[in-house]
């Protein structure tokens, strides 16, 4: 710039660094100012402690036959405790992993085959698929059928078809005794 | 300021002072106005009165309110039950958001016919569309205010729309919820910014009028206004056109609030929301719906959040993507008709997103997708090849044929 300035206005090349420089700075001082005090801003719409207190629920599943769903809630979340038939285990196990959207055997996603836990929120836009009452529809594969937009999971909770791009989650838990769990 | 001397001493020395007088003179009787301006401009002064009718409703509806989960439903049911005149004020802002919309697609689509986002017009165009998203993000939160199914399953897809994109997305999405799911802190934010963005939207509307008076109303015919001749002064002869407008148009927007007040809304919003149960069937609100069915005729979830933006944002390049030089679709016999077929594409879309998903309208809907976006291509060719009608010399030489015939 000093080189090329014609001005009679333009400062000397000693003025002219010194005067970018202080540029320079002040703006650098200024972003990371303004970023730096934005964020607390953002992070308080972060979860708040009280919300994120990890809750855990232990659930009595004695009651809940072969074949039989039922729904609990952890961390406000639906989660599905499924009683697996064994007709229902075997088709799980059956297929072929590598045919699958988010690949994952049967086995990887259950502690005994029997119960399958899943988090209960469809991993395409977050509804609750159907398929823990008798009477709903459960799709092609014989697990859940979201109606938002008809993603359809199997009997491992697997996606199988629609949109919806991964498995219904599963959550941490653990077996207290062989017939009660806790979430989280 | 201007040369102009006000009679009133008193308007007068208040002017010196601020030029407030000034202002609104240079804005309504001294302001030109296309001569020849047909009913489809006077959308743009009913999209202002909803926006006047929303502010002030939704300030009412909000002496009553209580944005609390444990709350809300039962607070709307109160103002609905219990406080006085209630009902009116909630309906009018519950289908006066609906008003808005068909106000504001109506002003967005003679735009589009008469070629308003077109040189010297793209600023004007840019900003309108900025005040239609800014509505979109406003009537979407607004609607989760009353907290019924609708509402919450509504936000749960909504906001779950983020979680498509890669890394990011998920804490994306626990930060617009400030929780594990929608839940009251949600509420209580999407309740904060439905108040403060109709204000901005406000704003917004300033600086569109301004983009306004700096570049003239266009007109049906598309040609610019060449002389005094061309032109009347906007008050009183559009001032009174527009108010007939407004007559016209409460008598349709009252009649829906008196007489059919829940024909837009779903009837599982009047059920309080239930985290653990998705209605069998939900539905956006019908202004979303054909932006719903491009995102649901992908069936790749990041592919169609994609596919869902790009279909707004593509309007913002809609002056460079328009290569014909020819505004009005008058004289542009070709683009006339594909200009109703994308209306009409834009309509089955909205169908397409109305109903259950599955069936032969998968197939359809993936087919209006493409002819929605196809649109845009065309356009750019359309205007290479297309041999536009003559055009008239002037606004006046047009309308005083027109007058003789
Ligand atoms: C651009 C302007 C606005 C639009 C498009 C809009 C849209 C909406 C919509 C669609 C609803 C849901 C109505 C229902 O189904 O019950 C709603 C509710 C609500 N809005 Fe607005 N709104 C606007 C401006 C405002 C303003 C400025 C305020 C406050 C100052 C406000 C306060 C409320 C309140 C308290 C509710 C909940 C009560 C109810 O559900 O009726 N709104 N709004
Ligand atoms: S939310 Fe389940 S398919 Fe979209």
């Amino acid at each position: 710039m000093a080189e090329t300035s014609t001005s009679p206005l333009a400062s000397p090349p000693e003025g002219e660094t010194r005067r970018d420089f202080l540029l320079y700075a002040t703006t650098a001082v200024g972003v990371a100012g303004t970023a730096m005090a934005i964020w607390p801003f953002i992070d308080s719409m972060n979860p708040a402690a009280d919300v994120l207190a990890l809750s855990s629920t232990e659930v009595d599943i004695s009651h809940v036959a072969v074949g039989q769903s039922i729904t609990v809630t952890w961390r406000g979340k639906p989660v599905f405790i499924r009683h697996r038939t064994p007709a229902e285990i075997a088709a799980a196990e059956a297929v072929k992993v590598s045919d699958l959207r988010d690949p994952e055997t049967d086995a990887s996603r259950v502690q005994k085959p029997e119960w399958l836990i899943v988090i209960g929120i469809c991993t395409h836009l977050g509804c609750v698929p159907l398929g823990q009452k008798p009477a709903d529809p459960r799709g092609e594969f014989g697990g859940w059928f979201c109606p938002c937009h008809g993603s359809q999971y199997d009997t491992s909770g697997r996606i199988r078809k629609g949109p919806a791009p991964l498995n219904l989650a599963v959550p941490p838990y653990k077996f207290l005794t062989p017939t009660s769990i806790r979430i989280g | 300021m201007s040369g102009y001397k006000f009679e009133n001493k008193a308007v007068q020395w208040f002017d010196d002072r601020l030029p407030l007088f000034t202002v609104l003179r240079h804005s309504t009787t001294d302001y030109p106005t296309p001569r020849n301006l047909n009913y489809w401009w006077n959308f743009g002064s009913l999209a202002l009165m909803m926006l006047v009718i929303m502010i002030l409703t939704g300030v009412f509806l909000v002496m009553n309110y209580t944005p609390n989960a444990a709350l809300a439903f039962d607070s709307v049911e109160r103002i609905m039950r219990d406080v006085n005149y209630g009902w009116l004020i909630r309906y009018m802002h519950a289908n006066g958001a609906s008003m808005f919309f068909i106000v504001v697609y109506i002003h967005i689509f003679r735009g589009l016919y008469y070629g308003s986002y077109k040189a010297p017009r793209e600023v004007l165009w840019w900003l309108g569309l900025v005040i239609y998203l800014l509505m979109m993000a406003t009537a979407f939160m607004g609607y989760v205010l009353p907290w019924g199914q609708m509402s919450f399953w509504g936000a749960t897809v909504i906001t779950n729309l983020f979680s498509a994109f890669p890394v990011v997305g998920d804490y994306i999405v626990t930060l617009l919820w400030g929780g594990f799911s929608v839940a009251n802190p949600t509420l209580n934010r999407f309740f904060s910014l439905h108040y403060l963005l109709p204000f901005l939207i406000f704003a917004v509307v300033f600086l569109h009028l301004v983009a306004l008076h700096t570049v003239k109303s266009n007109n049906p015919l598309g040609i610019e206004m060449k002389g005094p001749q061309d032109s009347i002064p906007f008050h009183p002869y559009y001032t009174i056109k527009d108010l007939y407008g407004v007559g016209v148009f409460l008598i349709v927007y009252l009649a829906f609030v008196f007489f059919a007040p829940n024909f837009f809304g779903e009837p599982d919003n009047y059920i309080p929301a239930n985290p653990m149960v998705t209605p069998p069937h939900i539905v956006p609100e019908w202004y979303y719906l054909p932006f719903y069915a491009i995102l649901r005729s992908i069936p790749n979830k990041l592919a169609g959040v994609i596919a869902m933006f790009s279909a707004i944002l593509i309007l913002f390049f809609l002056p460079w993507i328009d290569s014909s030089k020819v505004k009005s679709a008058k004289f542009r016999p070709i683009f006339k008709q594909v200009f109703w077929i994308f209306v009409l594409d834009t309509i089955l879309l909205g169908y397409v997103g109305s109903q259950p998903p599955g069936g032969p309208l998968v197939l359809i809907g993936q087919i209006a997708t493409a002819v929605y976006f196809l649109f845009f291509p065309f356009l750019y060719l359309l205007g290479k090849i297309e041999k536009p009608r003559a055009l008239p010399q002037s606004i006046s030489a047009a309308v005083l044929k027109s007058e003789k015939a």
